[in-house]
C-alpha cells in the first residue's frame, strides 16, 4: 500500500490506521439529543431554591414558627393575660423558659401568642393586598387604552399618599382591633402589588401565545386563568413574601406608638413597647424575646423572598 | 419636560387634597365631636375650639373653612396644651424633627451607596456576601428595636454615648444611627443590583474596550445609570424615616415633631393630630414631587409625553 | 506583510456551576497590516471570545486565557499588566460592538464619549479634543457634528449610533479595528452603508480590520482573508477567493451552501442538520463530524491536523488526507 506522501502532513498522521477510512454510519439521536433534561418551570425553580441555604434556612425557621404559634401557648401551663405580680420579672428559669414581666405573665406563652397575632395580620394583609392587586392590575393591564390610563393616575395618586400616616390616622378613628388594624393596613396597601401585576400583565399579552389563544375566541376570564396567571405568578409570589415582613413590622410599630393590639393583649409590638423601661433596669428578656423574633421573623420573610425572586426569575434560567 | 412637571404638579395637588379631605372626613365621623369629650376640661380651651372648627355651622361650611385654614397654614389650637396652637407645637418641634431627618438621610444615602459600590465589585466574594448580610439585617431589625438595644448596649452597658435628648452632637448619634440603618440597607441593596446589572451592559464594555481607568468607568460610567433607581426610591425612603421619627423621638426623648405627634395620638388631641398629619403629608408629598423631578433631569431619556409605567 | 497580531495557539476557558466550557481551544491566526482578516462561524463557536481575549477582556473569573499567545506588533500582549494592557486599548487596539443600541451610555453625551478616550490616553487640551471629535464624526458621515456632540444618544437612530461607536472606535487612530458583528442588529439598507464605511475608514487610515461575524454576505463585500471557526477551533483559514471558490472543509460547503446567491442560478439552499458540540466536554475528534456528511470513522477519533493546501489556503480535515481522498474517490453514491 503507498503511504502517505504529502510532506506537508506531520507524521502523526501516518500512524492513524488504514482502517479507519471507512464512512461512518451517521448516529442521528446524537446529532439531535438535547444536552440537559428538561425541567418545568416550578420544578426548576424549586431546585434553584433548595440550593439556596438562606433562603431554606428562613423557610425553616418560619415552618417552626408557625408550628410553635399553633401549639405553644397549649405547651406552656400559663395563661396570656392572667397577672402574676408577686412574680414580676422573673428572669428566664426552668418555670418560665424566656421569664416574667412587669405583671408576672410568662413571655414564653406571650411570645407565641404574638407569633399568632404577627402572623396572622402580615399573611391577611399579604392575602388582601394580592386579592385586590390581582383584580385591579390585572383588569388595568388587560383591558389597556383608556380604562388602563384612568385605573393608572388613580393607582398614582394613591401612591403618593403616605402609607403609615393613612393607617395611623384610620386608627385614631376606628377602635384599635386585629380588624381594624387589617384594614387600615391593606387600604392602600394593594397599590404597589396592583403596579407589579399590571406591568406584569402588559408584558405578557402582547406574547404569541396568548394572541394566538385570542385568535382561536377563547373569552377572555380564560386568557387571564390560564395563559396570564402562571406567567405572572413568579413576581406576585416575591412581592407577597415582601408584603408579610412590612406589615409584621407595621403591626409591631402600631403598637409600640399605642395604636395597634392593645395590653394586656400579647403582640410582639405590645411586648417590645411594654419593656422599654424594663430594660433600663436590666430585665433584658422581656424585650429580647419579642425583638428576637420580630426581626427573624421579617430576616427569614426577607430571605425566602430574594430566594424566591432568584429562584423564579426566568432569565437566571440556564 | 415643562409637560412632565405640570402633570406631577397636578398629582401632587389631587393627593394633598385627598389627604386633606381624608384627615376632616375622619375626624367628623368620630362619634360625639372630638372635641367636647371629657378630655376638654377647660372652658376656654372648648370655646377656643369651637370658633376655629365653626362646629355650629353646616359640615360644607366647615370644610371650606377648613380648607381655608390649611390653606392659611392656620392650623388652631391644641386641646392638650391650653396656651399653645399647633402652629407653636410646629414652629418649635419641625426644625429638630428637621435635623435629625436630614443627617439620617444624609448618613444613609452615603453608607447605602458606598457599601453597595464595594459589595458589587466584590461580587461573591466575602465582601459581598458580608455587606450583604448585614443589609438583610438592617431591613429586619424594626428601628424601635434597634433604638433600645442601642441604648441598652451603647449608652447604658458602655455608657459611650448620652442615653436620650438632643443637645449635642454625641446626642445625635444613636438616633441617626437607629434611624439610618434600613435605608441604608435598602440603598446598599439596590445599589448593588443595579451596580451588578449596569457592569455587564455593552457600553461599560465599550469604556473598558476604550482603556479608560477602572475608576472612571465606575463612577462616570456605571454609578450614574446605577443610581438612577435610588433616586426613584427616596420618597419612600423618606416616608420611612419620616414615620421613623415618630418611635426614635419618642425612645430618644427628643422633643421633635414626631414625640409629639404619637403624645398627642395617645391624649386623642385631635387638633394635633390633624394638623401633623396635613404638615407631615404635604411635606411627603412636596419630597416626593421634588424627587420626580430631579429623576427627570438627572435622566436624559425621560420624554416629554412618557407613557405611565417605570 | 507586516503581521499586525498574530495569535497562537490560544486556549479560553470559562468555569461555571455546570463545569468547565472549553470555549477556545487552539485558535491560530494572523492579520497583516492594512487587511481585513473575517472569523466566520455560527453562534457559540468562540469567535466573539476569540476577539475579546486579544483585548483581554474576557471577564475574569469565569473566563481565563489557559494557555497561546497573542501578539500584537511582536509583543505577548498575555503577559502585560492591566496597566499596560488600558495603555492598548482604545490606542492601539480599539473593539466594535454588536448593538449600537445599548454600546452608547445613555446618560452622556456624545460629544463627552467621544473624547474621554483621546482626553485619558493623549491628555489634550478640550480644544483640540473636540476638533478631533468633530472631525471623526465628519469621517463617519454625521452631518452637522458640532451640535449632535451634545445630543444623547437615544437623538439618534441604530445607524448613526454604529457610526458613533465607530468613530468612537477610531478616534486614537488605532492599528487595529476588531468589529463583532458590527451589522447584524441593523436594517439590511444601514447594513449595506456601514460596510461601505469599514472600507472607506480603512483608505484612509490604513487600519487593520477582524470582523466577526456569521454572515457570509458581509464577508464577500469587505474580507481580504476568512477564517472559519467552528466548536473552538478554526478549521480552515484563506483568501477569500479560496474560501468562497475552493472551500474543502465540508463545514465551509455547508455554510456556503447555507447562503442565498443571487450568482448561482437556481442554487437550493441547503441548512446544515443538527448543532454543535456541547463544549463542557468537546469531543476528541472533529468537532463537525456527528453533523459532517462525509464523516469517517477516525473523524470521531483524533482531531486532524492542518494541511497546507497552498500559501495563503489551510484546512483541517481527514477528506485531506490521502486515504480520504481515495476513499471519496471510489464512493459515488455518498451525499
Amino acid at each position: 500500500m503507498k503511504k502517505n506522501s504529502n510532506p506537508r502532513i506531520r507524521n502523526s498522521h501516518r500512524q492513524v490506521p488504514d482502517e479507519w477510512f471507512t464512512w461512518r454510519e451517521r448516529d442521528q439521536s446524537t446529532a439531535e439529543r438535547l444536552s440537559r433534561p428538561s425541567l418545568s418551570y416550578w420544578e426548576d425553580a424549586w431546585k434553584r431554591l433548595v440550593k439556596n441555604k438562606l433562603a431554606m434556612s428562613g423557610l425553616f425557621f418560619l415552618i417552626g414558627l408557625v408550628t410553635m404559634a399553633i401549639i405553644g401557648p397549649i405547651l406552656s401551663p400559663y395563661d396570656v393575660h392572667t397577672n402574676d405580680l408577686p412574680n414580676q420579672y422573673q428572669p428566664p428559669s426552668a418555670e418560665h423558659w424566656f421569664g416574667t414581666d412587669s405583671h408576672g405573665r410568662d413571655v414564653f406563652t406571650r411570645t407565641w401568642y404574638g407569633a399568632r397575632i404577627s402572623l396572622f395580620v402580615g399573611l391577611m394583609a399579604a392575602l388582601i393586598d394580592v386579592s385586590i392587586g390581582i383584580i385591579y392590575g390585572g383588569l388595568s393591564g388587560y383591558k389597556g387604552g383608556r380604562t388602563d390610563n384612568i385605573m393608572m393616575r388613580i393607582i398614582e395618586i394613591l401612591y403618593g399618599l403616605p402609607y403609615l400616616l393613612v393607617v395611623i390616622l384610620l386608627l385614631v378613628v376606628l377602635e384599635p382591633s386585629l380588624t381594624t388594624i387589617i384594614i387600615a393596613l391593606t387600604v392602600t396597601g394593594w397599590v404597589g402589588m396592583a403596579r407589579i401585576v399590571r406591568g406584569q400583565v402588559l408584558q405578557i399579552k402582547n406574547y404569541e401565545f396568548v394572541l394566538a389563544s385570542k385568535s382561536f375566541g377563547t373569552k377572555t376570564p380564560r386568557i387571564i386563568r390560564k395563559n396570564l396567571l402562571p406567567n405572572t405568578m413568579g413576581p406576585i409570589i416575591v412581592q407577597m413574601t415582601l408584603t408579610v415582613p412590612s406589615a409584621i413590622f407595621a403591626e409591631a410599630f402600631l403598637s409600640f406608638i399605642g395604636l395597634g393590639i392593645q395590653s394586656p393583649y400579647a403582640s410582639w409590638g405590645v411586648m417590645a413597647s411594654d419593656s422599654l423601661g424594663a430594660i433600663l433596669s436590666g430585665n433584658w428578656w422581656t424585650l429580647f424575646f419579642p425583638a428576637f423574633f420580630i426581626s427573624f421573623t421579617m430576616f427569614a420573610f426577607n430571605v425566602l423572598g430574594d430566594g424566591l425572586q432568584d429562584a423564579l426569575d426566568p432569565k437566571l434560567r440556564k | 419636560m415643562l409637560r412632565y412637571i405640570l402633570k406631577r404638579l397636578l398629582i401632587m395637588v389631587i393627593t394633598l387634597w385627598i389627604i386633606v379631605t381624608l384627615t376632616f372626613v375622619l375626624m367628623v365621623s368620630i362619634p360625639g365631636s372630638p372635641f367636647n369629650s371629657d378630655q376638654t376640661s377647660n372652658e376656654t380651651v372648648q370655646e377656643n375650639l369651637e370658633r376655629h372648627y365653626n362646629l355650629d355651622k353646616p359640615y360644607h361650611i366647615q370644610y371650606l373653612l377648613y380648607l381655608k385654614s390649611i390653606a392659611t397654614l392656620e392650623f388652631g389650637p391644641s386641646i392638650k396644651q391650653p396656651n399653645q396652637t399647633v402652629n407653636d407645637l410646629l414652629g418649635r418641634s419641625f426644625p429638630i424633627s428637621f435635623e435629625l431627618g436630614m443627617v439620617t438621610i444624609i448618613v444613609a444615602v452615603i453608607s447605602g451607596i458606598l457599601l453597595g459600590i464595594i459589595a458589587a465589585l466584590r461580587h461573591n466574594g466575602i465582601v459581598d456576601y458580608l455587606a450583604m448580610g448585614v443589609a438583610v439585617l438592617g431591613i429586619s431589625i424594626p428601628n424601635f428595636i434597634l433604638a433600645t438595644l442601642l441604648i441598652q448596649q451603647l449608652a447604658v452597658n458602655a455608657e459611650w454615648f448620652p442615653v436620650a435628648t438632643w443637645s449635642s452632637p454625641a446626642h445625635m448619634v444613636l438616633p441617626v444611627l437607629a434611624l439610618a440603618t434600613g435605608p441604608m440597607a435598602i440603598i446598599a441593596r439596590l445599589t448593588r443590583s443595579t451596580m451588578l446589572e449596569v457592569l455587564t451592559q455593552d457600553y461599560i464594555k465599550m469604556a473598558r474596550a476604550k482603556g479608560l481607568n477602572p475608576w472612571k468607568i465606575i463612577f462616570k460610567h456605571a454609578l450614574r445609570n446605577a443610581l438612577m433607581p435610588v433616586v426613584t426610591i427616596m420618597g419612600t425612603l423618606l416616608a420611612g424615616i419620616l414615620t421613623g421619627t415618630f418611635v426614635i423621638e419618642q425612645i430618644f426623648a427628643i422633643p421633635g415633631m414626631g414625640k409629639y405627634f404619637v403624645e398627642s395620638i395617645n391624649h386623642r388631641d385631635y387638633p394635633v393630630i390633624m394638623g401633623t398629619t396635613v404638615f407631615y403629608s404635604s411635606f411627603l408629598i412636596i419630597m416626593l414631587f421634588l424627587v420626580d423631578i430631579a429623576y427627570g433631569i438627572l435622566d436624559p431619556r425621560i420624554k416629554v409625553n412618557k407613557k405611565e409605567g417605570e | 506583510m507586516e503581521k499586525i497580531v498574530e495569535v497562537k495557539n490560544l486556549h479560553v476557558t470559562f468555569s461555571t456551576y455546570g463545569g468547565t466550557i472549553q470555549a477556545v481551544r487552539g485558535v491560530n491566526f494572523y492579520v497583516n497590516k492594512g487587511e481585513t482578516l473575517a472569523i466566520v462561524g455560527e453562534s457559540g463557536c468562540g469567535k466573539s471570545v476569540t476577539s475579546n481575549a486579544i483585548m483581554r477582556l474576557i471577564p475574569d473569573p469565569p473566563g481565563k486565557i489557559t494557555q497561546g499567545q497573542v501578539l500584537f506588533k511582536g509583543e505577548d500582549v498575555t503577559k502585560f499588566s492591566e496597566k499596560k494592557m488600558r495603555s492598548i486599548r482604545g490606542v492601539d487596539i480599539s473593539m466594535i460592538f454588536q448593538d449600537p443600541m445599548t454600546a452608547l451610555n445613555p446618560t452622556l453625551t456624545i460629544g463627552s464619549q467621544l473624547m474621554e478616550g483621546l482626553r485619558q490616553h493623549q491628555g489634550i487640551s478640550s480644544a483640540r479634543s473636540k476638533q478631533k471629535a468633530i472631525e471623526m464624526m465628519e469621517l463617519v458621515g454625521i452631518p452637522n457634528p458640532e451640535e449632535r456632540l451634545k445630543q444623547y444618544p437615544h437623538q439618534f437612530s441604530g445607524g448613526m449610533r454604529q457610526r458613533i461607536v465607530i468613530a468612537i472606535a477610531l478616534i486614537c487612530e488605532p492599528e487595529l479595528l476588531i468589529a463583532d458583528e458590527p451589522t447584524t442588529a441593523l436594517d439590511v439598507t444601514i447594513q449595506a452603508q456601514i460596510l461601505e464605511l469599514f472600507e472607506k475608514i480603512q483608505e484612509v487610515t490604513g487600519v487593520s480590520i477582524i470582523l466577526i461575524t456569521h454572515d457570509l454576505g458581509v464577508v464577500a463585500k469587505i474580507a481580504d482573508r476568512i477564517a472559519v471557526m467552528y466548536a473552538g477551533k478554526i478549521i480552515e483559514t484563506g483568501t477569500k477567493r479560496d474560501i468562497f471558490y475552493k472551500g474543502q472543509h465540508p463545514y465551509t460547503k455547508g455554510l456556503l451552501k447555507s447562503v442565498p446567491r443571487l450568482d448561482v442560478k437556481g442554487a437550493a439552499l441547503t441548512p446544515i442538520d443538527g448543532t454543535p458540540p456541547d463544549l463542557f466536554s468537546p469531543p476528541a475528534g472533529c468537532p463537525f463530524a456527528p453533523r459532517c456528511p462525509y464523516a469517517m470513522e477516525v473523524c470521531n477519533k483524533i482531531y486532524p491536523d492542518t494541511v497546507q493546501l497552498s500559501q495563503s489556503h489551510e484546512v483541517n480535515c481527514w477528506l485531506q488526507d490521502e486515504r480520504g481522498k481515495r476513499l471519496l474517490a471510489t464512493t459515488t453514491t455518498k451525499e
